[in-house]
């Protein structure tokens, strides 16, 4: 009885440091938000006003908080599916096949995400260049025998332009988490399916997918929320302000605007959307565990 | 990535403001000295293209400033991104005694500040006596500075922001092209389309800018040539109607005009990863003209340049022949927030910064003091030649868009005005429905005014 108590004290004690933390700097800010959103104040005025829910009704007719949230949806959807599609493919194949430096293609594959943003930018900038030096005008270029000069940052390529950075930024993330679950995936299994006769693309689309099913299912929460955030600092650090606005660089101009409420506004209603988002993806891919 | 998912799931949670500022809170542990008035006062400045070229600026004007007055600074803030690092802390309620940093910067934290009324009136240093000097400060600054709608935004007579680093802007092209080409420069906006055509047909464009934002600067000159000062007036008040005046109508001709002279490649690289390119554009001839600062041969000396390049810059051409030409002086500003600790020690530095021994120590960082007689410092020919422009006859143009009261879903004066020139130029928006858009936003800014 004594002991139990004890060690109930001792859990408490290791449990406090965290906790405290998760409260201070996760939940208190977080229902800030909320309550934040209800008022109108600068970023750096002492004086706020309680405006009810004013913000919000501004931000559903504003139409540039709607354009940006249709850029968020858009940049979910298209980052998502390319993403998942490409990194489940390199999965597949760098752990199901023989391939030399099968570990060189891993660290390449990883190496976009490891770079900060700013980097990204930059590498990007010479990619997209406007005029015939830039990478991808250049191949294009090449391929088509004449002189293709796309302006890549510019409407209305600049939402691709988006895509194809942040999908070359995730995919290595993404892979290697898939491998990692693909590799525990027992080498009985294939074994017996080639026996049966199942080539390698029903071996992955019957034994691969289903058995990393859980795994797939986390990261397409992380994909949400990641796509939600990187997109804020893809838009930021690459292209012109105001030609791509995503729902959280909607977010931050509001507040260099001096409009912190509606700011928080904009955050509220992000906060929602991630989370009904990840939400419904969760019940929506729910499946019966497959053991084996 | 694990980690910047989470860092940036803070920024879903709608705190990015704080995230942001993480490194402030680092930054700042040591700097709760505030409370300690006798102990010296704190200076914030931006880390501008000035410290670059000497990163010594400001610790020099400090010391000279302690020797002078025997007030110490115990904490120079010297920041690329200073809103970032002071920015947390500020909404802590721990401000720096003196900010040196301008409007129109993206974050619009000076602009937040003049909104919302948080800055010192400094009226009063005016007639202040210059530390070692026997001047005061107002006979010192010359003409114009401290009574336009920058420095005293509430238009009461009352000056709030000390004009600081000044020169001209104006277009920028390459002199030695127009040498070589035998083409003229153009006087007046209809030279100016001839041009266009002439160049167009060897393959030159006429235009080109850095970012949308760069059309400050020249959105004010033009409105000051096409209707001069009144106009100017009206129309940074948003007066009712404004819009719809000739003088308005030319405006918006002369800038959809240039739109379409400009080189199309600009907006795609009219970003802060980017803009470099577009400058390049007029080293390398493939656009005439763009509009910019005097810093740019500063900025731009070590790009590749065509052969026989030559920094040139003109005012803005007149729309008839025979108008004094008009160029936008541009100048940065520093600031006392009105809740610092030490106002008055604050009020000592701000005027000691147009001393002759500080106006020497930023001189030699090409950054030009706005005081009588500034000119015998102003060193390297091109600057000579840049600041030169009023001598040779443009007529200095002054003020900004007057401050409204930030509203939800009307958007800032860049946003309203500038950016969508972005769009002109790739032809996603026209002209009337850019107009259309400014005319609402105006209406609403009127309404708003401060």
């Amino acid at each position: 009885m004594k002991s139990d108590k004890r060690r109930i004290g001792f859990l408490l004690f290791c449990l406090a440091p965290a906790t405290i933390l998760f409260l201070v700097f996760m939940i208190l800010p977080t229902l800030n938000v909320f309550r934040m959103s209800l008022f109108e104040r600068g970023a750096y005025s002492p004086t706020e006003t309680f405006v009810g829910m004013s913000n919000f009704v501004t931000l559903f007719g504003d139409v540039k908080f709607i354009t940006a949230m249709q850029n968020t949806v858009l940049l979910i959807v298209t980052v998502t599916i390319i993403t998942f599609a490409f990194a489940l493919v390199f999965a597949g194949i760098l752990t199901r096949e023989k391939i030399r430096g099968q570990n060189f293609f891993r660290i390449v594959f990883y190496i976009p995400n490891i770079l900060s943003i700013v980097v990204i930018a930059g590498i990007f900038s010479a990619i997209y260049k406007p005029d015939s030096t830039g990478m991808l005008n250049s191949i294009a270029s090449f391929l088509s025998g004449k002189t293709v000069e796309i302006l890549w940052k510019d409407q209305p390529m600049v939402i691709v332009s988006i895509i194809i950075a942040m999908v070359w930024q995730a995919i290595g993330y993404y892979m290697v988490m898939y491998m990692a679950s693909m590799s525990a995936v027992s080498e009985s299994l294939y074994e017996s399916a080639s026996l049966d006769g199942a080539g390698r693309l029903t071996q992955f689309f019957q034994i691969t997918i289903p058995l990393i099913w859980t795994n797939i299912r986390t990261t397409l929460t992380f994909f949400i929320i990641s796509t939600i955030n990187m997109a804020f600092l893809f838009v930021k650090a690459m292209i012109a302000p105001g030609m791509a606005d995503v729902g959280l660089s909607f977010m931050y101009n509001q507040k260099d605007a001096g409009l912190y409420g509606y700011s928080m506004a904009a955050g509220v209603v992000m906060f929602i959307f991630s989370f009904a988002l990840a939400g419904l993806v969760n019940l929506v891919t729910k499946r019966d565990v497959q053991e084996v | 990535m694990k980690k910047i998912s989470r860092r940036s799931f803070l920024m879903a949670a709608g705190i990015s403001a704080a995230a942001l500022g993480l490194t402030a809170c680092g930054a700042d542990s040591q700097s709760a000295s505030g409370a300690e008035a006798k102990d010296g006062i704190s200076v914030a400045a931006l880390s501008s293209a000035y410290v670059e070229k000497n990163p010594a600026m400001w610790d020099e004007i400090c010391e000279a400033f302690t020797e002078q007055t025997g007030i110490a600074v115990s904490k120079l803030t010297l920041e690329k991104n200073l809103e970032d690092v002071i920015g947390a802390s500020m909404q802590g309620g721990d401000y720096p005694d003196v900010v040196c940093l301008s409007v129109g910067r993206p974050a619009g934290l000076t602009e937040q500040f003049v909104k919302d009324k948080l800055i010192a009136d400094i009226t009063d240093v005016l007639s202040m006596t210059i530390p070692g000097e026997e001047e005061t400060v107002g006979k010192k600054i010359a003409g114009g500075f401290t009574d336009n709608s920058i420095t005293n935004p509430y238009g009461d007579g009352k000056t709030y922001l000390a004009p600081m680093f000044y020169g001209p802007c104006g277009l920028f092209y390459n002199a030695g092209l127009l040498e070589e080409k035998g083409w003229k420069l153009p006087t007046t906006w209809d030279e100016m389309w001839e041009l266009g055509e002439q160049a167009q047909a060897e393959g030159i464009y006429l235009f080109t800018y850095p970012t949308a934002g760069y059309f400050d600067t020249f959105l004010y000159a033009l409105m000051y040539t096409v209707g001069g000062p009144e106009f100017f007036d009206k129309a940074t008040h948003y007066e009712e109607g404004i819009w719809d005046t000739d003088e308005a109508k030319l405006c918006f001709e002369i800038i959809d005009k240039l739109a379409s002279y400009t080189n199309p490649k600009t907006p795609s690289q009219a970003n802060n990863q980017d803009f470099k390119m577009n400058q390049q554009m007029v080293l390398d001839n493939q656009a005439i003209f763009m509009p910019n600062g005097t810093w740019i041969a500063g900025e731009m000396k070590d790009s590749p340049r065509a052969e026989g390049f030559k920094w040139g810059m003109t005012a803005l051409p007149t729309v008839k022949a025979g108008e004094a030409p008009y160029s936008y002086t541009w100048f940065e500003q520093t600031w006392i927030p009105k809740d610092a600790a030490n106002v008055d020690a604050a009020k000592q530095f701000v005027a000691f910064l147009y001393s002759d021994a500080a106006c020497a120590i930023f001189a030699k960082a090409g950054a030009i003091q706005p005081v009588l007689g500034i000119s015998e410092l102003v060193e390297d020919e091109y600057s000579k030649e840049f600041y030169a422009i009023y001598d040779n006859g443009a007529k200095a143009a002054m003020g900004n868009f007057a401050p409204y009261k930030s509203t939800a879903g009307l958007g800032t004066v860049s946003e309203v005005f500038l950016e969508p020139i972005n769009a002109l130029v790739s032809k996603n928006l026209t002209r009337d429905q850019w107009v259309a858009d400014i005319k609402a936003a105006s209406d609403k800014m009127r309404e708003n005014l401060l």
